[in-house]
């Protein structure tokens, strides 16, 4: 084995890099643990009205009685549930709505102007028209998550189609290809981060959808919780919910680019 | 197999109006031969290619293969692009084989007949590769291969080097010539580069600005089987290169 010469340059540069990583990791922790702690010091010295604004030990106590109840996860797992059918289906029907318009040029130009009001269209607008035609309950709210993304989804998907690289496509057509092969064999593998990318802008828009629906109208949920804390001046409530929900907001991101990593493996490369 | 384009006219129409882009090419290709088209930029040259690769069809004429007229993509023809475009997503046996698969044709005796070009050709090693761990000169290689897999009589190359830095390009010329003239297939190769269709060819079209029409040939049989290589160091070369220089120049 030849011997590794390590010069100190070298040594130095990649003590500097872990010293700079380290110190990034550390201040953040110090950020989260100093602002709760400044959080809950203020409640308890008074300087702030605990009542109104809450204290990390109010929250805790709140959380920890929820769980107890076995109410907790009923909410989280409501909330979570509506989100991820609404990603999917979002993702899903705007992508097979994006593959009819790039199959039909014409369709897709006489669609245009009645996608481009419904994008500038507040969809928040439509909550109480799918109230009252679904009913008040979670089709609703799924309703909702859906009518935030299903345009946007359309938009970014088409184009991602249309901007497939008309080279290929004239490759493929001299290859003999039909255009279900042209579809299936290069524009979905060409617009595979495209399509993770509607995806991930996709959960962000359903939360919102959800949440938003919750308000509206829900008998669980962390939007529930939320508009039921704030009704009856529980603001340890609302304030604990929200923490939750950033928390799983945060954790089904990290799922999504955990499968987007999978998924690229699988599809990456096929022989 | 020969090609025979007979009084080839294409007019665009937009609403702007329409641009005549090709206008009454009459060429005929014999059987083995390798014929170079160059013109100005945007003369109509790849209309033309188009046009015989049933992409397009053409306003008015028509293109014969072997007498029987053209109609949409034949699997007599293979079409080699500017770029290699190779799927980054397939490995390069993914890549070659393509054309097989979408022809639903992979029996054995095709599929050896690809392994064996990619080994005739320094490529079996890379089979499993993926595209982006070859270099620019393999890549084009492959994108031949990909194109010769379905057998096709007749290679049509549109500026099939000019994705190429200069180096590159004379090894690739090289090494694409001797795979055309030794697999024995009728070639028409677009280019605006003068040096590299006097170095591949056995005849030179030159077109005129658009719409397109045959201003000249050149017939360079007497260069019939020496290499690209040995082409450019002839003496006769530098004179080729001056009459088509001049032969385009003309009105410019």
């Amino acid at each position: 084995m030849p011997e590794m010469q390590i010069s100190q340059e070298r040594i130095d540069y990649l003590k500097s890099r872990r010293n700079r990583k380290n110190a990034i990791i550390l201040l953040r922790v110090i950020i989260v643990v100093g602002f709760f702690a400044l959080w809950e010091v203020s409640a308890r010295l008074g300087w702030i009205d605990a009542f109104i604004m809450s204290s990390p030990s109010r929250m805790a106590e709140t959380v920890a009685n929820l769980y107890i109840s076995g109410d907790l996860f009923l909410h989280i797992g409501m909330s979570c549930l509506e989100t991820v059918i609404g990603f999917l289906l979002g993702t899903l029907a705007g992508t097979l709505i994006a593959v009819a318009l790039w199959n039909s040029p014409f369709l897709s130009k006489v669609l245009d102007p009645y996608l481009v009001v419904l994008n500038s269209l507040p969809k928040t607008a439509l909550g109480p028209i799918f109230i009252v035609w679904i009913g008040a309950g979670p089709s609703s709210i799924i309703a909702m998550t859906l009518a935030i993304s299903l345009i946007v989804t359309i938009l970014d998907v088409h184009n991602g189609f249309l901007s497939t690289d008309p080279e290929k496509v004239k490759l493929m057509r001299t290859l003999g290809a039909t255009k279900r092969q042209i579809l299936f064999k290069l524009v979905l593998p060409a617009n595979f981060a495209t399509m993770i990318n509607a995806l991930k802008v996709n959960v962000g828009l359903s939360w919102v959808g959800v949440i938003m629906g919750e308000f509206l109208v829900s008998k669980a949920g962390l939007g529930y919780l939320i508009v039921y804390g704030s009704q009856v001046f529980k603001m340890d409530l609302v304030m604990a919910t929200v923490i939750i929900l950033a928390v799983a907001a945060a954790l089904m991101y990290q799922c999504i680019l955990l499968l987007e990593k999978a998924l690229k493996k699988y599809i990456g490369v096929t022989s | 197999m020969s090609v025979l384009m007979e009084h080839l006219s294409k007019t665009y129409q937009s609403p702007d109006g329409e641009v005549c882009a090709v206008s009454d090419v009459t060429l005929n290709i014999q059987d083995g031969e390798f014929i170079s088209i160059v013109g100005p930029s945007g003369c109509g040259k790849s209309t033309l290619l188009s046009m015989v690769a049933g992409l397009e069809t053409p306003s008015s004429g028509a293109v014969y293969i072997d007498g029987e007229e053209i109609c949409g993509t034949s699997t007599k023809i293979g079409f080699m692009p500017q770029r290699d475009h190779l799927f980054p997503w397939r490995t390069i046996w993914g890549n070659v084989t393509l054309g097989l698969e979408l022809r639903r044709g992979k029996s054995t005796e095709q599929l050896n007949h690809v392994s064996e070009l990619l080994s005739r050709y320094g490529l079996s090693g890379f089979a499993q590769k993926t595209p982006s761990q070859l270099s620019g000169g393999m890549r084009q290689r492959c994108a031949l291969i990909r194109t010769l897999a379905t057998d096709p009589r007749i290679l049509l190359l549109d500026e099939p080097f000019s994705a190429l830095d200069y180096q590159t390009r004379l090894s690739v010329s090289d090494d694409i010539n001797t795979i055309i003239r030794s697999e024995g297939k009728t070639a028409l190769m677009v280019t605006h580069d003068i040096s590299e269709s006097i170095s591949m060819s056995d005849k030179v079209v030159v077109l005129s600005e658009r719409p397109a029409v045959i201003k000249a040939i050149f017939d360079l049989s007497e260069f019939r089987g020496v290499s690209p290589m040995e082409r450019r160091n002839h003496d006769r070369f530098k004179q080729y290169f001056n009459d088509i220089w001049k032969e385009l120049d003309l009105g410019a």
